[in-house]
């Protein structure tokens, strides 16, 4: 038997899919509330454990760790298997800590037997790293680009049956637990807008950015920055695309003064189409780009301003000859 | 005060991460080395809290000898104590690194003045475990927040903030403690030369231990497939922008 964890009482497709193909029978593990069996039935989980304690009403790390270590020690599976999420990594890694179980995080693919080859993803994608996981029970956190088997939904519905699991709970394992909640509010724009124009250190200042705001501003889009634009205060960390900054996948991305080091490319290798502004024609950026164009982005942007303005102006041209009357 | 942070060496890699023929490993014949990123921010806070609350800032790596180039660079941002840790292993695994840490902190510390706070980047900027700071925490009995992008002084504890999913969580944690930080928690300074005189001749610890393998072992690496087309060259220059918007329009954005 394996078990996967539900977060948000939603089974996530990858994660049953792999499950299913490491093992003929899947049970599930969920916190708290309704963890949705019908659902989970369409996935072919067979049980869902539903843990329940008065001390993990708030989420706590190492409380729901605690509770999926004792929960494992009495199921004995074969495996479990998380999402590669905040929640979904921190939950395994401290039931991994607790079991004394190796973890492997950021899997793209499993194949069962033991040990369980698999591989990771390093880096957001920068470096596949193919691994050996032996371990009695073997925890794995599955990547959301998992090259799942191609197993949809099983036609045969069955039964999900609901078993509780109450776990022997101390304070001490929720000594960090949430005490407030909130939407967030700062950040989401790059990571949501299907347009960034996104600069580097050939932007060469802060006050330089005000053209990209500008093209920004006229295609509906937000403005990102590379780690050098950021380490030198000329853009908020928020901004800041790649490895260690924000992952985004937006239709266009205008890359402006960036060499393309592996550690932005992975922030960026998402978006549909990519577009290269650089000096340097031999900029790795400029190689990896779908279009591109050789130049000082201090000239090619306002241009482009220049042009989109010009456009416009022209479309809307009677509008604006009746403006002015 | 006590602040311990812990850093991890790793390449500092351009356009592509250069690998050993056997593909066992990446090439670093070429490349600098640096801290990871989060790391960097831990020892920026640590230095910072320590400014602001009094105690110290000890900064230690696992790994070989010439960790001791990333732990000078701490000391040079103004950690007080650099201690380097052999593992007697090249690149451990996740569980060995922990184990590594965990004795050398139980050897720091000898049961006297313990850390109050351990600082840990989220993950490392290499391999990306996710876990060393939680197993370390773990191992030593202390409460965990990963994720952190936002730390202070709450009464007798500390309050951190972090982003999980689309949502911000707080966390009131009592010390000790420990925490994984990410890039982002502060904008870390640059060495100043006399931190860097002063890190220069510092006299390193070294502590020794032999942690126990994991059970997770890597066999080799090896490149993800790049499959973008070959670049469409615009133009050049400002001459180029009617082409470019032309793109743009085509691709519906303008
Ligand atoms: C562990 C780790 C994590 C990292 N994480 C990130 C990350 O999340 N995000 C990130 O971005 N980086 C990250 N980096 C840093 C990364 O390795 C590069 O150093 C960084 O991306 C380079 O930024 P850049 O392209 O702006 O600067 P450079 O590499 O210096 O490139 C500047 C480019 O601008 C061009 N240029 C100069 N002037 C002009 C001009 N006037 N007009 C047009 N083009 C011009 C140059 O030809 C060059 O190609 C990380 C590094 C490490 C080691």
């Amino acid at each position: 038997m394996l078990l996967t964890v539900v977060e948000d009482r939603e089974p996530t497709p990858e994660v049953c899919a792999l499950a299913r193909s490491l093992d003929p029978v899947v049970e599930a593990v969920a916190y708290g509330a309704d963890p949705g069996p019908r659902e989970l039935a369409r996935w072919g989980v067979t049980a869902v454990h539903r843990i329940r304690h008065e001390l993990l009403d708030a989420y706590a790390p190492e409380g729901y760790g605690e509770a999926l270590a004792q929960l494992v020690a009495r199921l004995r599976p074969s495996g479990v298997l998380a999402a590669a999420t905040e929640h979904g990594t921190e939950i395994l890694a401290h039931a991994a800590a607790r079991a004394g179980l190796p973890l492997a995080t950021d899997c793209v693919s499993v194949t069962g037997g033991d040990p369980w080859r698999l591989v990771r993803s390093r880096g957001g994608g920068m470096l596949l790293e193919e691994a050996e996981l032996a371990a009695p029970v073997k925890l794995v956190t599955v990547a959301p680009a998992a090259a799942v088997p191609a197993a949809g939904p099983p036609h045969a519905v069955g039964e999900c049956a609901v078993a509780e699991f109450v776990p022997e709970l101390e304070p001490r394992h929720v000594r960090a637990r949430v005490v407030e909640r909130a939407a967030r509010t700062e950040g989401t724009g790059l990571a949501t807008a299907s347009v960034v124009v996104s600069g580097g250190r050939g932007v060469g200042s802060a006050e330089g950015y005000a053209v990209l705001e500008e093209l920004a501003g006229l295609l509906g889009g937000a403005v990102g920055c590379s780690r050098v634009a950021t380490g030198n205060g000329w853009r908020p960390h928020r901004d800041q695309v790649g490895l260690t900054g924000t992952r985004i996948a937006p239709e266009v991305y205008l890359a402006c003064g960036i060499s393309g080091a592996t550690q932005h490319w992975v922030g960026c290798m998402d978006a549909r189409t990519i577009i290269a502004v650089n000096t340097d024609p031999d900029a790795a950026m400029v190689a990896r780009a779908d279009y591109a164009v050789i130049g000082d982005l201090h000239e090619v942007l306002p241009a482009m301003v220049a042009e989109i303005r010009a456009r416009r102006s022209v479309h809307s041209g009677p509008v604006v000859s009746e403006e002015r009357g | 005060m006590e602040v311990l942070v812990c850093v991890k060496r790793v390449p500092a890699a351009g356009a592509r991460v250069p690998l050993t023929g056997d593909g066992r490993d990446i090439d670093t014949r070429h490349l600098g080395f640096t801290i990871g990123p989060h790391e960097e921010c831990a020892v920026e806070e640590a230095v910072r809290l320590v400014a602001a609350h009094g105690g110290r800032v000890t900064v230690l790596a696992v790994g070989p000898a010439e960790c001791a180039e990333q732990v000078r660079y701490a000391l040079a941002m103004g950690a007080d104590r650099g201690v380097l840790v052999d593992a007697g292993r090249s690149d451990p695994d996740p569980e060995a690194t922990a184990g590594a840490i965990t004795q050398a902190v139980r050897t720091l510390t000898g049961g006297e003045e313990p850390f109050d706070l351990l600082l840990f980047g989220d993950c490392s900027a290499d391999a990306g475990h996710h876990q060393v700071g939680i197993r370390v925490a773990t191992g030593l009995g202390l409460p965990i927040v990963s994720g952190v992008k936002a730390l202070e002084v709450a009464g007798d504890g500390l309050r951190m903030r972090r982003e999980a999913g689309d949502g911000v969580e707080v966390y009131r944690v009592p010390l000790p403690a420990a925490a994984a930080v990410r890039e982002g928690l502060n904008l870390p300074r640059y060495p100043s030369l006399p931190g860097r005189l002063r890190a220069r001749k510092a006299e390193l610890r070294t502590v020794a231990v032999e942690p126990e393998p994991g059970g997770l072992r890597t066999v080799r690496l090896r490149q993800p497939a790049d499959d973008r087309a070959a670049v469409v060259v615009l133009g050049h220059g400002a001459a180029a922008a009617p082409a470019v918007v032309d793109v743009l329009d085509e691709l519906g954005v303008v």
